[in-house]
């Protein structure tokens, strides 16, 4: 087994903060996924699964160029087409590459229960970690992107992981490193943050999509996958991509205030209870056969003899 | 109150136990990576099969070329030193890898002989054979010496010849030498881009 480890900022249902979350500095990776140069050619796709060992499975056709209606347990890498209509009544494809958006503030990681089933690595990088999954779900509640597969066969989660096995080495992802077009970017946040606002401007200056911008949502905290789209009020178009994704409400209140007001109530219950038996005592019991006056605590089996 | 050195020590001791007893603990936490599968494989610069763009690619196979290993591959990808792809590849070319091992793939010759539904194996001599049977007839069959104005032209224009994008300029120079003296015209090797 490898040796290689990364270190985290953020863990699954640990107690805590993680150890050492501020001792590392570590250089924020991001994608970069230009939408108005991709062509559609699913190289990603494929060296996706190159690269992480798996092999295509028997999919649907539903009248799409799209590989599969959406990503799947062995199939982390998905082009979404997406026929939309213009202003000017003509069609025009709309092609985006689905994938895990490795968020600042992962909803999966706020749902999991399990200790170290997920971790975030101080470059940025959202990680499933197998060994330690129970296959709740719960990741896929957390989650508004919809990404995490069950496999049911090992009941486990599974999703992309940036190629984290190439990125703690210094490569780029597959997928990255496939793109014949170039519409793949790979580099440091700001880097790609600096391109994305180049490429939109670009777009909204020379080309004449006035609403072209970066999608980097801030309701997740930012993502590490960043996308420039042709229109980016309406990022629906795209295969479903919401337009302010948040981790639910309700993920939100039973992981915070929820699970501390219950930590907390069940602190100051047993200390309650510590401190009503130094004050009283314990229970004595009052039946019939109690003889209260002459049995003093401690001794009340002599009040039930015959 | 009176705090004795041994006091100190001992309530030291035993607060540092309860904290560890109770999780806590300064060691940065790490997690375990998937392994680089491509660490130390051996990587071979080759050239995608498929069209005449003609890609880079890197085969890694397992093992350091020593003498007792079997080299497999195990990944290919671009090869982002080649001018060309820089590192690139097409949905076909990121697939060489199942081009390489696969099931299916044909490992010795093969005939469909006229009218049958089906291929059927042939032995390499008997293959190398049966092809100069055929461009042998082929050849004296539709060999033109003079054209309708009476040219001398020394044509065949019963065959052609079909080249890849992996064949070299030295392979297809004797390619070219070879059918031209057969008197071949059509002649493709994707050399033209």
């Amino acid at each position: 087994m490898s040796q290689a480890t990364l270190g985290i900022r953020r863990i699954s249902g640990h107690a805590g903060p993680a150890p050492g979350e501020d001792v590392e500095r570590a250089e924020q990776v991001c994608k970069l996924i230009d939408t108005t140069t991709c062509i559609g050619c699913k190289a990603c796709e494929v060296a996706c699964l190159e690269w992480n060992g798996y092999t295509f499975t028997d999919t649907v056709f539903d009248n799409s160029y799209q590989t599969m209606p959406e990503t799947a347990w062995n199939y982390w890498n998905l082009i979404k087409f997406n026929e939309h209509e213009r202003e000017d009544g003509s069609i025009t494809l709309l092609m985006r590459k689905d994938q895990c958006m490795h968020c600042a503030d992962p909803g999966c990681l706020a749902a999991c229960p399990a200790d170290g089933a997920i971790v975030q690595y101080t470059n940025g990088i959202v990680d499933f970690q197998q060994a330690n999954c129970i296959g709740c779900g719960y990741c896929v509640t957390g989650c508004p992107f919809d990404i995490p597969k069950f496999n049911p066969a090992t009941k486990k989660m599974f999703k992309c992981t940036l190629c984290v096995d190439r990125v703690s080495e210094g490569l780029e992802p597959a997928c990255i490193k496939s793109c014949p077009t170039g519409c793949l970017h790979f580099g440091s946040k700001d880097d790609m943050k600096g391109l994305a606002e180049t490429r939109a401007t670009q777009l909204r200056e020379n080309f004449g999509f006035a609403k072209a911008g970066v999608y980097d949502p801030a309701g997740v905290g930012g993502t590490g996958v960043i996308y420039v789209l042709h229109d980016v009020t309406n990022p629906e178009a795209y295969g479903g991509l919401p337009k302010d994704p948040r981790i639910p409400l309700l993920v939100r209140l039973w992981k915070g205030p929820v699970k501390w007001l219950g930590g907390w109530s069940m602190f100051f219950g047993v200390l309650g209870v510590a401190i009503h038996y130094l004050r009283y005592g314990p229970k004595i019991p009052q039946d019939g056969h109690d003889n209260r006056d002459d049995s003093a605590p401690g001794h009340r089996d002599e009040g039930v003899k015959p | 109150m009176e705090l004795s050195r041994r006091t100190f020590l001992r309530g030291a001791l035993a607060g540092g136990a309860g904290f560890s007893l109770l999780g806590f603990d300064l060691t940065p936490a790490v997690a375990q990576l998937k392994e680089l599968k491509i660490v130390r494989a051996t990587e071979t610069r080759s050239t995608c099969p498929y069209c005449s763009v003609s890609c880079g690619v890197l085969i890694y196979t397992i093992g350091d070329k020593a003498k007792n290993v079997t080299p497999q591959v195990i990944h290919v990808e671009g090869d982002p030193d080649h001018p060309i792809n820089r590192g690139t590849l097409c949905p076909k070319g990121a697939s060489l890898e199942q081009d390489i091992l696969n099931p299916r793939r044909l490992l010795k010759p093969q005939v469909r002989r006229p009218g049958s539904d089906h291929w059927e194996d042939i032995a390499w001599t008997q293959a190398l054979d049966e092809i100069a049977h055929w461009v042998k007839k082929t050849r004296d069959d539709t060999f033109i010496e003079k054209d309708a104005q009476g040219h001398t032209v020394n044509r065949c224009e019963g065959m052609a010849w079909i080249g890849g994008c992996t064949d070299t300029n030295e392979f297809n120079y004797l390619v070219v030498k070879t059918m031209r003296s057969l008197g071949l015209t059509y002649i493709e090797n994707q050399a033209r881009v």
